[in-house]
């Protein structure tokens, strides 16, 4: 029973004073103090997170799951990383150097160590690479989703279709050449475009505000693993 | 003569204009700013007759603050020639009068105007400012406790198909069929998120309907409190099809917090996986069409739903069905067919129609310049602030 | 007939090397085709254009993460090199833990331009700072207070630059580039509460979501993707990385136009002699 009805008591008195205090100006502190909840929570999600990807990869270990072995990997690379950002943020290779003669044979592990350890240029020469190459796969798949998909089967798709060609058009300096087209693309940017991007968020708006209080008065509780 | 006489004059008033220190500004007016929680006044004024640009050496003026009509006086803004009003919002507190002065400046001195005040940083009840939002939430949720009542009473709602949802049943039995398990992807975001949790609500009711056809579904997790969530909905699910060992913890689990790591991994359970049938449903951002079309190269059926405007175009393009913005938020009351649920849909979708019906009449009044309709908003309004 | 078969079930990996392609081949023969500046881009230019220099900075947040680097980066750079070449001041910042190391690089890259101007007193690098709301909030209170330190650790009292700088009124405007939608709390705090002009940089899928604030004059600017850096670029008459790109962008877009019209004559002209089941399409009740 307190397993059920605490969390949805929790819920309700929560959402009622963060909706009052909206409306209530004695009341703005609390969503200050929320805020500064919020960050530290989100602080401690990262913590979580960081204490998950180590389990799941030490279970799969364990367990001998498949594909284990790209385990080893993620926890390696996750172990670098941190020692990395410690070494770099404290200076300590500075403070190695100065210890070392120039020239010796010390200095130059030192020098190798710092270059291999500096967080600042894996992070941009291995994290900035590998993110931006998952990003420039969507070049690739537009080209093949629109090679497969764009079909004037309906009305609907045809007009899906000439107006996503002028867009195309209208967006390069290619295409810009051709009179009329950057006005067209304008317009349709402008007005038919932001005017059913803004009717479907009036009704995400609204969507939301009605799940938000489905949530609040205990009628959703799917989220706390329950059956309605 | 003459003419050497009033240059002289002039150069000597123009001197005189660098020589002597700005008129001082007057008609200061001191007002509380409404609609706040207390915290800032107004203080507005005429600007110095030698704020006029060009040859004149007003550089600016320094709106200072005291509790007491004598002083002393502290600075808490300064601002650019040429301004006639400041907001001082620098740490007042409510309920204590305030006494301001204006000071003009230039490059040599400066003149004070007169004090004037007091005034108090007050702290209203209520926003007024916000009074229309309020009218529309009181409205909003008188339409849905109505239809909400209704549905209760057993009254038959009316909800129009959403083929992404009708196709769960045959996605989930082509998955059986073949043999292969189903890919459910319930967005990157966190559990804060309404259409984390929407799609929450909709993996409970995959997650039955998988366990009833003896089909393993694989859930791969951004957020690891969202993984528990998942966890719970998906052994509830398994619970109530009564096959309670059917379902495996494993595969429900967290990948990682980093967007595009994500998707790699998710890409690769599809294309080792293969399985039959992929659901993207939740937040989606850049990757959507980077999962959709990876799925889609392995010829599994896709069911989306999301409300990031942005993505479902993506989404179209590759997916064979989705779900658009707030029909994410239907899915639970459209797949349960529980009255609350299918009475809070319906008045959402009234309280959608009135927001059409004032923007139409807005518009095509206003396209006549009739401002009555208009104006009407702003009514309430009025009648509190008077 | 065969071809239009053909065209109708081609491997994607073919429409792959097409694109890489079309990619590569400007990048290493460059068309030089002309940019044309809009309206949006244009405005922005202007707000930053007119600042006096050595009066008060601008204030440019780079809130993105490595994944958009090389569509968001070039817009970064043009408008530091805007404000570095007119010495206006520029405070740079990041709300997002994966932005630091790029808002430090696009600075250092730029100040190496100008070895005229010195850290300190003619540019910061404030690091990042966890908050985001709150730290946009607290600028607007005190902005020493909620950067005591910049990002490389020199207390913010020691730096000439800031010593001036209290709040957004100390700030003549401020510039997000975001994938995210980060620009719209800066407008929500920044400029609607402390009245502080905001710019925005997004990426080109984004960008349309932003035009309501444009229209109503919550954004001073907008630089859209890859094409609004490069008119950006032009309009500074420094070509840069985005320039090159967009040669690259448009005979990419051709390409894709010229697949959907063959996958367009394929489907007609095939129609007849396809199977029934080939012709038959997923019902998509609830989407165009």
């Amino acid at each position: 029973m307190m397993r059920r009805q605490v969390p949805l008591l929790i819920c309700f008195v929560a959402g009622i004073v963060m909706l009052s205090q909206n409306f209530i100006p004695p009341l703005t502190w609390i969503y200050q103090q929320a805020l500064e909840w919020a960050r530290i929570i989100s602080a401690i999600a990262l913590f979580i997170g960081l204490i998950s990807l180590v389990r799941v990869h030490t279970m799969k270990l364990k367990r001998k799951a498949p594909n284990y072995r790209y385990s080893y990997v993620t926890l390696f690379a996750l172990c670098y990383m941190i020692i990395a950002g410690f070494l770099t943020k404290y200076g300590v290779f500075v403070k190695l150097h100065a210890g070392c003669d120039p020239g010796s044979a010390g200095e130059w592990i030192v020098t190798a160590l710092e270059k291999a350890l500096n967080f600042q240029e894996i992070f941009l020469n291995v994290q900035i690479p590998i993110q931006a190459t998952m990003f420039s796969l969507l070049a690739f798949y537009i080209a093949s989703a629109a090679f497969r998909a764009f079909k004037a089967r309906t009305f609907e798709a045809t007009l899906l279709l000439i107006a996503a060609m002028i867009v195309m058009l209208g967006r390069v300096p290619l295409g810009q050449m051709i009179p009329g087209v950057k006005e067209i693309t304008v317009w349709i940017l402008d007005v038919p475009n932001t005017a059913a991007k803004r009717g479907i968020m009036i009704g995400v708006g609204l969507g939301m505000a009605s799940t938000s209080l489905k949530i609040m008065l205990g009628i959703e509780r799917t989220y706390l693993g329950m059956k309605d | 003569m003459l003419l050497f006489v009033l240059l002289v004059a002039t150069g000597h008033a123009q001197s005189s204009a660098f020589d002597r220190p700005p008129a001082p500004v007057t008609n200061v007016a001191l007002k509380d700013a409404p609609d706040d929680a207390g915290g800032a006044i107004t203080i507005s004024w005429t600007l110095s007759p030698d704020d006029a640009g060009g040859a004149m050496d007003v550089i600016g003026y320094d709106v200072r603050r005291s509790t007491s009509p004598d002083g002393p006086f502290q600075t808490v803004k300064s601002v650019p020639r040429g301004s006639s009003e400041a907001a001082d919002e620098t740490d007042l507190d409510s309920n204590v009068n305030y006494f301001y002065r204006v000071v003009v400046k230039d490059a040599k001195g400066e003149a004070p105007s007169v004090v004037a005040g007091p005034v108090q940083a007050k702290v209203p009840w209520f926003n007024l400012g916000r009074l229309n939002t309020l009218i529309a939430t009181i409205i909003y949720i008188t339409l849905l406790l109505y239809f909400i009542f209704h549905a209760k009473k057993g009254k038959k709602l009316f909800i129009r198909r959403l083929a992404g949802l009708d196709a769960l049943d045959e996605a989930v039995g082509r998955a059986t069929e073949m043999g292969k398990p189903i890919l459910y992807v319930p967005g990157i975001s966190q559990i804060s998120d309404v259409a984390t949790i929407a799609s929450i609500n909709i993996l409970s009711g995959v997650a039955r309907t998988v366990a009833e056809y003896n089909t393993r579904v694989i859930v791969p997790n951004y957020d690891p409190i969202v993984m528990t969530v998942a966890q719970e909905v998906v052994r509830e699910g398994f619970l109530a099809a009564g096959k309670p060992d059917a379902y495996d913890e494993h595969d429900v689990f967290y990948v990682t917090t980093n967007q595009f790591a994500f998707v790699a991994a998710v890409d690769g359970i599809m294309v080792r996986e293969r399985p039959a049938t992929n659901l993207f449903i939740g937040m989606f951002f850049a990757e959507s069409l980077i999962l959709a079309e990876t799925g889609a190269s392995t010829g599994a059926i896709q069911i989306a739903g999301t409300d990031a405007v942005a993505q479902i175009p993506f989404f179209i393009a590759a997916c064979d069905y989705t779900l658009i913005g707030e029909e994410l938020y239907a899915a639970s009351a459209y797949l349960s067919r529980a009255p609350l649920l299918l009475g809070s849909l319906k008045g959402q979708d009234w309280m959608k129609i009135c927001l059409i019906g004032c923007i139409a009449v807005g518009v095509v009044t206003l396209l006549f310049g009739i401002e009555s309709f208009r104006d009407f908003f702003e009514t309430p309004l009025m009648i509190f602030r008077q | 007939m065969k071809f239009l078969f053909f065209l109708l079930q081609m491997d994607r990996r073919i429409v792959f090397v097409l694109v890489a392609l079309a990619v590569v081949a400007p990048l290493i023969m460059p068309l030089n085709l002309p940019i044309v500046v809009g309206d949006k881009v244009r405005r922005l230019y202007d707000a930053i254009d007119q600042l006096p220099p050595r009066s008060r900075p601008v204030l440019v947040s780079v809130d993105y993460d490595p994944s958009t680097v090389p569509e968001l980066q070039p817009m970064t750079l043009a408008v530091l090199r805007h404000c570095f070449s007119k010495e206006v001041p520029v405070i740079v910042t990041t709300m997002f833990p994966t932005g630091a190391g790029l808002a430090r690089d696009a600075m250092e890259t730029v100040a190496k331009e100008y070895p005229n101007l010195s850290y300190g007193t003619d540019y910061a690098y404030m690091g990042y700072k966890p908050g985001y709301s709150l730290v946009i909030l607290g600028i607007g209170e005190n902005f020493q207070a909620t950067y005591p330190s910049d990002g490389y650790g020199t207390p913010s009292s020691k730096l000439p630059i800031l010593k001036n700088v209290k709040n957004y009124d100390d700030i003549a405007i401020m510039v997000d580039f975001t994938a995210s939608a980060a620009y719209e709390v800066w407008i929500m705090f920044a400029h609607q509460k402390y009245g502080c002009k905001v710019g925005a940089g997004v990426t080109a899928v984004m960008a349309s979501d932003a035009y309501p604030y444009l229209n109503s004059g919550q954004l001073e600017g907008l630089l859209g993707g890859l094409s609004g850096a490069a008119e950006y670029e032009k309009l500074i008459g420094a070509p840069g990385t985005a320039t090159i790109g967009m040669d690259a962008q448009s005979i990419a877009h051709i390409l894709i136009i010229v697949l959907i019209i063959l996958g367009n004559v394929a489907y007609f002209a095939t129609r007849r002699h396809r199977e029934p089941a080939q012709t038959a399409t997923p019902q998509q009740g609830g989407s165009a």
